[in-house]
């Protein structure tokens, strides 16, 4: 049927010249049947499609909509710079926090021990109420082991967010175009915060540092 | 019941900065005797070639943790009866349960004050 595959006529008027047309080539058909079944096929399809398929294809629509903004958004956000920089730095940042307490939860233990080597010299009431005073420093103190432990799970979290990301990322791996690059910091390279010990300088390189300029 | 305050105190913790508040605060409840360990396997075979009044230990260390080596303890005839203080941020209900299920003497909470520390060792060593 040649002229089945012609492309299909729209609305009323073209539909009944189609009739018409099929009329003519088989006039044992009739024009009235054939509609009454195109038009009960069409109702029904219209229903169903209303009812289930329609709410369907609507949701796998807005699925792929929001697939597509997400597969954007990721793209805009630069997620390599979380896997490759920003985790790894946090949690460096964070076992530079730990180092640091400890080391200055040290140096308080020492003076506290100092104070209660004198205290035990004292003859006067002051004794005790010294070691009173230390016996406090060393309650507080304590605080080291629990936030080293916290800090400790906050790393675990990372590190699973980070294998979340990585995972995201060879999901949505086709990039939607490039991201513009993002404009530099006011201060340029300047606004670092504190250096982990590892690339940090101490007070002797800063001198040897600014003897050098003389 | 008087406490022989001279008695071996083995003190087990992976934190160097805990050991030493302990020792201190021991210190000055006048236990002058104290080991240190920094975990479980560590405290365990200081325990097999040394006598201890008494054990204070962390629980969360590797390789062998605080709850390790209590059942390792209470399993061995001739440690079995040591006394043992679980001093732990763990305080989940679960925890303490498994802990007193382990034998355990008892269970301080981190953070913990002198106060507590001298309350629960006088307690243990009472009954002990």
């Amino acid at each position: 049927m040649p002229d089945i595959q012609m492309p299909v006529p729209n609305g009323p008027e073209a539909l009944s010249q189609r009739l018409a047309e099929i009329g003519a080539r088989w006039p044992a058909t009739q024009p009235e049947m054939v509609a009454d079944v195109v038009q009960s096929v069409l109702a029904s399809m219209r229903g169903d499609l209303t009812r289930v398929e329609s709410s369907l294809l609507n949701e796998v629509v807005e699925l792929g909509r929001t697939i597509a903004n997400a597969r954007a958004e990721i793209a805009a956000l630069q997620v390599d710079d979380i896997t490759a920089s920003h985790i790894p730095s946090a949690t460096d940042e964070l076992d530079a926090i730990v180092a640091h307490t400890a080391a200055a939860t040290d140096s308080i233990l020492e003076v506290c021990e100092t104070l209660d080597r004198v205290a035990g010299t004292l003859q006067s009431d002051a004794a005790g109420v010294l070691q009173e005073a230390t016996t406090k420093i060393y309650e507080a103190c304590s605080f080291q082991d629990i936030t080293g432990q916290r800090i400790t799970k906050v790393v675990a979290t990372l590190k699973a967010i980070d294998n979340k990301v990585g995972h995201i990322i060879a999901t949505f791996d086709r990039r939607e175009g490039h991201p513009p690059p993002r404009p530099a910091p006011p201060e340029g390279s300047l606004l670092n915060g504190p250096q982990l010990p590892a690339s940090a300088m101490d007070q002797s390189d800063i001198d040897k540092l600014l003897a050098s300029f003389d | 019941m008087s406490i022989d305050k001279s008695m071996n105190v083995l003190i087990v913790d992976d934190y160097k900065t805990m050991l030493r508040i302990i020792r201190n605060l021991l210190k000055q409840i006048d236990f002058n005797n104290v080991e240190e360990a920094t975990d479980g396997a560590d405290a365990l075979a200081k325990m097999r070639t040394s006598n201890f009044g008494l054990v204070i230990s962390d629980w969360n260390m590797a390789p062998m943790t605080g709850l390790q080596l209590l059942q390792e303890v209470r399993a061995d005839a001739r440690l079995k009866a040591t006394p043992f203080i679980m001093i732990t941020a763990e305080s989940k209900v679960e925890n303490v349960v498994a802990a007193k299920q382990a034998g355990v003497s008892n269970y301080i909470v981190k953070p913990f004050n002198a106060e507590t520390l001298r309350g629960k060792i006088e307690k243990v060593l009472g009954h002990a």
